[in-house]
């Protein structure tokens, strides 16, 4: 039995079911509200979610069981009367320490909890940094919507920021360097100066979690490959028909593995040629292969969000999940080689987080 | 003294009580006392910076106001939300 819990535009939707066939809803939450992205921690079983209620304000919410009672996490805020306002919270990652979880939200804000996602506090040392007044926005705010962890090592952090590129610390967020080497944005004067290139619209940042050094980058425009922890990065989107997407998903199990969604480009923003397609490597990039056995093939003219792409599971065993704005989610329990409808009249699909058997 | 009428979440979240008899002399001072008085509505109606949040709707004595808008000893402000905010 597989879990996803799917973030829609109008709530949260747990589905479940065996991989294959269509999966049933057991429950839904903030009915009605935008749920910006949920998971299930699998080291306590709880559910957070991301909730942003065009009354309210952004949340993070936890619960048990995602059909009982919520509770409102504390301290998900910026400082009060400090200029700025929290607009949304992109994603919620667990950390390597025990009950350490993170969020990253807009504009630019790591938040850090040590209590499983009780209460949590703004990390200031990327706050407060001092490149932070020349970094731009993206077409979705300030979004801090990659933490990329480092098995083992609570103290090495990566993180994706658009249009703010990445960000890495090796002391648990005191301090925080950018790693965008070998990053070209083409939406910039080619003589900019290199202390301005700040205004890089990263899109999806995923680790290796086998070779850690090893990472895979979503740029808005273009795909790479970092071998040296997110310090430099090298150009892999020869291959594939657009270089323009957002998600990104690796097998664990493969650190030469990286899943894309391309979408045709920034100004047409849906799956290229009328079809869905999720394009596999298994050689660091070098080469792509489509994946669309199962998926639409015609008159498809999808949009899969940055958080709508996940996996469980590794090797002969990776399980992969996508949703689209459409209302869609698709999965395969092959590693990409088929799928199948896992529902097709859902809201907007805003983000999607598969976890195992409960 | 003002009072600050809630309903729906707002009053759930400020001790499942719907009026609110707080000291200020504008809908910007009586918001932030009911901060004060009533912690776990921080952040539903003012945002980090103090401000109105954009889909949240008030009404002094009945007739649309603002943050600014001034409060009478014996007003009444309701705190709903906009129409606005449901557009998606």
């Amino acid at each position: 039995m597989t879990e996803l819990l799917v973030g829609t535009r109008k709530g949260l939707f747990v589905l479940a079911g065996e991989p294959g066939g269509r999966f049933g809803v057991t429950a839904r939450a903030f009915a009605g509200e935008p749920v910006e992205y949920a998971l299930r921690d699998r080291r306590s079983g709880r559910v957070l979610a991301s909730v942003t209620s065009p009354f309210y304000g952004p949340k993070i919410w936890y619960a048990d069981d995602p059909a009982g009672d919520w509770q409102q996490a504390e301290g998900v805020a910026l400082p009060a009367r400090g200029g700025a306002a929290l607009e949304r919270v992109w994603v919620i990652v667990p950390g390597e320490a025990d009950g350490t979880v993170y969020a990253g939200g807009d504009p630019g804000a790591l938040f850090e909890s040590r209590d499983g996602g009780v209460s949590f506090s703004l990390n200031r040392g990327l706050w407060e940094h001092p490149s932070r007044p020349q970094w731009q926005p993206g077409a979705g705010g300030l979004c801090l919507h990659s933490i990329a962890t480092w098995p083992g090592d609570p103290d090495r952090l990566a993180i994706g920021i658009s249009a703010a590129g990445v960000w890495l610390t090796d002391d648990g967020g005191a301090s925080w360097r950018s790693g965008n080497e070998g990053i070209v944005a083409r939406y910039l004067p080619d003589d900019l100066p290199a202390e301005d290139e700040v205004a890089l619209c990263v899109h999806r940042l995923r680790r290796a979690p086998t070779q850690p050094e090893r990472m895979f980058m979503q740029f808005h425009g273009g795909v790479y490959r970092s071998d040296d922890a997110g310090e430099s990065w090298s150009d892999i989107a020869p291959g594939l028909p657009s270089d323009f997407g957002f998600p990104l998903a690796i097998d664990p199990a493969d650190a030469d593995s990286a899943y894309v969604i391309p979408l045709t480009a920034d100004v047409d923003r849906v799956t290229p040629d009328g079809r869905l397609r999720i394009y596999e490597t298994r050689d660091a990039g070098a080469t792509w292969t489509p994946r669309g056995d199962g998926l639409p093939a015609e008159h498809a003219y999808l949009t899969i969000l940055r958080e709508a792409f996940d996996s469980v599971g590794e090797g002969d065993a990776l399980e992969l999940y996508c949703g689209a704005t459409s209302g869609a989610v698709f999965g395969s329990a092959d590693g990409g080689s088929s799928w199948f409808d896992v529902a097709t009249h859902l809201p907007p699909v805003l983000s999607v987080a598969a976890s195992g058997a409960r | 003294m003002p009072v600050v009428r809630l309903r729906g979440p707002l009053k759930s979240r400020a001790g499942n009580r719907s009026e609110h008899a707080l000291e200020g002399g504008s809908v910007g001072e009586l918001l932030l006392e009911l901060e004060r008085a009533q912690p776990a509505a921080q952040g539903w109606i003012l945002d980090e910076r103090g401000v109105l949040r954009r889909h949240i709707n008030v009404f002094v004595n009945g007739e649309l106001g603002s943050q600014d808008t001034p409060v009478d000893a014996d007003g009444l402000v309701d705190v709903l939300p906009a129409l606005s905010g449901g557009c998606r």
